[in-house]
């Protein structure tokens, strides 16, 4: 089958979309320059009414896209870099994610709000490499974190069709990584977790870029007699709640392995849903291995010492399966 | 005010443009070679406007810079070789390594960080600047921000802050026509300039290009914020002549032209300044020729302390997040 990147998935699922739906259109920053590659020929192809440059105004751009929704319309708002969140977070937050609610159900906000280069490494520094998900989880807000080109593809046209504010969490270090992407439009349902590798012993949970980490350590595990099983959540919000019980009660054992933030963070989450469901069938404490709670310093080896590393993973999956 | 610029001080504005250029070509040799990780914006054009500025600046006053900051820090007296520590992530960087190119800050030479956030430094500008008209020092804050900056909400509401409090603060508006690929000029309906109007502020736009007429209007600026005259907004119009980051050499974007570029390029600010100076005989071809030959071992020097420098301790991961700790805060990524 045909291999494409992340990022070429992401924008064959942009045209497509936009193709099927003339209620689409996307804006943000440096959408017509195309930076990166994701919004590659929408100008040409859609016309400047439904590929909008912005101004620098985060905040601004979120709302207009709330207000377009209540005036019928699907927008797809990119933000160029993860923590530009930040700047739009009333927005995001008090606004968008409560509308619905507040106005007693009368209107839908399907807005797609597109992260890009979360998580980002090398040298990226303190305000540029926050992989910044747990606040929409927080704040009730759909949340996908694709890990592939195949799912980056299915999971982008879902949140576009979905009726509701949803955050499609790009990961930095996914985007040039190619996979096997069907040209034809498909629609991978919010809510399906997949196992990425079947196993026996210990059932790691990755999240985005480190899903292919956690394969790669998986790999090396086997030569030590340790089965492991990949878990990839695909989305965070909806989660698949059967799926990570069903994985997690296989094996007995769990490790998350998630690059946000450890308080608060996606990982205490899954960690506490699990000892809730699953207790029963745990043969050993559940371990998380996360980011530091430190803003990521610029230099190599203390970048490298605050995020979760193949490692770290390897230690924890030893420390449970010995 | 007849601002008059002494021979000494020109050649001083000279020398700290060249620094500046020759720094910035630099940082783009050493990213290519994989020395500097991470991104860097550098400002190869626009040397005018931070060597105007800061020009007109004491050592006390303080500004805030953006993620296109080398050239403010050379300009308010950063020294080059824990600037290229810093962005080699040497411990014996400016930040300790900590920070790199968009966080570069010196808070006893009043720098107040370069920033990775489009306009965050404006309201941090407000900030200092009225703690010393509370205390009755006569000290001012400036920030830099380019043109993509003026359309954020950040920008609006320090410009106005500044305005009712009347603060001892000056906005420079580094307009080099572009926020990444998007023209300014698609983004405004009016002269940038022209907004100060709005909040009650005086506002000018200058020839960026020009050192000498940043430099003037920016010491009226400040000496207006010391003698309690309130802030101001100086546009400077200006250009870079490189991409938006070291990266965008290996990209194809088009968003200008290269004869545009080229324009540009023949109003340069250093060959200007230079060229006025030897035609009005303060300096001469040999005298421009020593200072360049000490820029090129200035910075030399500074790269080779700089490849020769430490790197970070590994284990100190988790220092300079609190200045009191408590017991296992922050947390390790792992509790093993
Ligand atoms: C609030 C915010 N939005 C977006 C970005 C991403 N970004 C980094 S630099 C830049 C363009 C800034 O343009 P301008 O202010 O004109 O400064 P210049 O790069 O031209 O010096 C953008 C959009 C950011 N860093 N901060
Ligand atoms: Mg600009």
């Amino acid at each position: 089958m045909r291999r494409l990147r992340y990022l070429q998935a992401m924008n064959e699922a942009y045209h497509q979309e936009m193709e099927r739906d003339e209620e689409i259109f996307i804006l943000g920053e440096d959408i017509r320059g195309n930076l990166r590659g994701e919004t590659y020929g929408l100008l040409d192809r859609f016309g400047p009414n439904r590929v909008l440059d912005t101004p620098i105004s985060e905040a601004a751009f979120v709302g207009f896209g709330t207000g377009a929704a209540m005036a019928g319309m699907r927008p797809i708002v990119q933000f160029q870099i993860a923590t530009l969140i930040y700047l739009a977070f009333d927005q995001l937050v008090n606004n968008a994610a409560k509308m619905r609610l507040m106005m007693g159900g009368q209107v839908n906000i399907p807005v797609t709000y597109t992260v890009m280069a979360t998580g980002a490494r090398n040298g990226l520094a303190g305000q540029h490499a926050d992989n910044p998900y747990p606040f929409f989880l927080h704040a009730g807000i759909k949340t996908i974190c694709p890990s592939n080109a195949y799912d980056a593809k299915g999971l982008l046209i879902s949140a576009i069709r979905e009726n509701d504010p949803v955050g499609y969490f790009a990961p930095a270090g996914c985007l040039s990584q190619r996979g096997e992407v069907p040209e034809a439009p498909y629609a991978i349902p919010l809510g399906q977790g997949q196992i990425k590798r079947e196993g026996t012993d210990v059932t790691v949970i990755a999240v985005g870029q480190m899903v292919g980490e956690a394969l790669k350590v998986a790999e090396s595990m086997s030569s030590e007699g340790i089965s492991v099983q990949v878990w990839d959540p695909r989305t965070l919000l909806p989660l698949d709640k059967e799926g990570v019980c069903s994985a997690v009660a296989k094996t007995g054992r769990a490790v998350i392995y998630d690059d946000a933030n450890r308080t608060c963070g996606f990982a205490a989450e899954l960690s506490s849903l699990l000892v809730e469901r699953v207790y029963d069938e745990l043969v050993s404490p559940i371990k998380r291995v996360t980011r530091a709670d430190v803003p990521i310093a610029f230099s190599a080896p203390l970048e490298q010492a605050a995020l979760p590393s193949q490692v770290g993973l390897a230690n924890a999956i030893r420390s449970i399966c010995g | 005010m007849n601002i008059k610029i002494t021979p000494d001080a020109a050649v001083e504005m000279y020398r700290t443009m060249k620094l500046i250029r020759r720094f910035e070509e630099w940082v783009t040799v050493l990213v290519e070679a994989d020395e500097i990780a991470g991104v860097t914006h550098e400002s190869v054009g626009q040397e005018a406007v931070p060597v105007g500025v800061c020009s007109a600046l004491r050592d006390d006053d303080v500004m805030t810079s953006t993620h296109r900051g080398h050239g403010h820090i050379i300009a308010k007296g950063g020294a080059v070789p824990y600037m290229f520590s810093e962005l080699m992530g040497r411990e014996s960087g400016y930040n300790k390594g900590r920070g790199g190119s968009m966080h570069i800050a010196d808070v006893s030479l009043g720098i107040y960080g370069a920033n990775g956030i489009v306009t965050a430094g404006m309201p941090m500008a407000c900030g200092a600047a009225f703690v010393f008209k509370s205390r009755g020092e006569d000290r001012v804050a400036v920030s830099f921000f380019g043109d993509g900056g003026v359309n954020h909400g950040l920008f609006h509401e320090a410009m106005n802050l500044a305005a009712i409090w009347e603060l001892p603060a000056v906005f420079i508006c580094e307009n080099n026509q572009y926020a990444i690929t998007t023209p300014i000029e698609s983004v405004v309906k009016v002269p940038i300039h022209t907004r100060a109007d709005s909040y009650g502020m005086s506002g000018e736009s200058v020839d960026g290009m020009d050192v000498e007429a940043v430099y003037t209007a920016t010491r009226r600026a400040v000496e207006r914020a010391r003698d309690g005259g309130g802030p101001s907004f100086i546009e400077c119009q200006t250009y870079r002549y490189v991409g938006h980051y070291t990266a965008e050499r290996h990209m194809k974007l088009n968003y200008r032209s290269e004869e545009e570029i080229e324009l540009w390029r023949q109003r340069d600010a250093i060959e200007g300044w230079a060229g006025r100076l030897i035609g009005q005989g303060i300096w001469t071809e040999d005298e421009r020729a020593t200072v360049d030959a000490a820029v090129e071992r200035e910075l030399d020097e500074a790269i080779a302390i700089a490849r020769q420098a430490p790197w970070p301790e590994t284990g100190s991961y988790l220092d300079y997040v609190y200045a009191r700790e408590y017991p296992g805060f922050p947390a390790r990524g792992s509790d093993l």
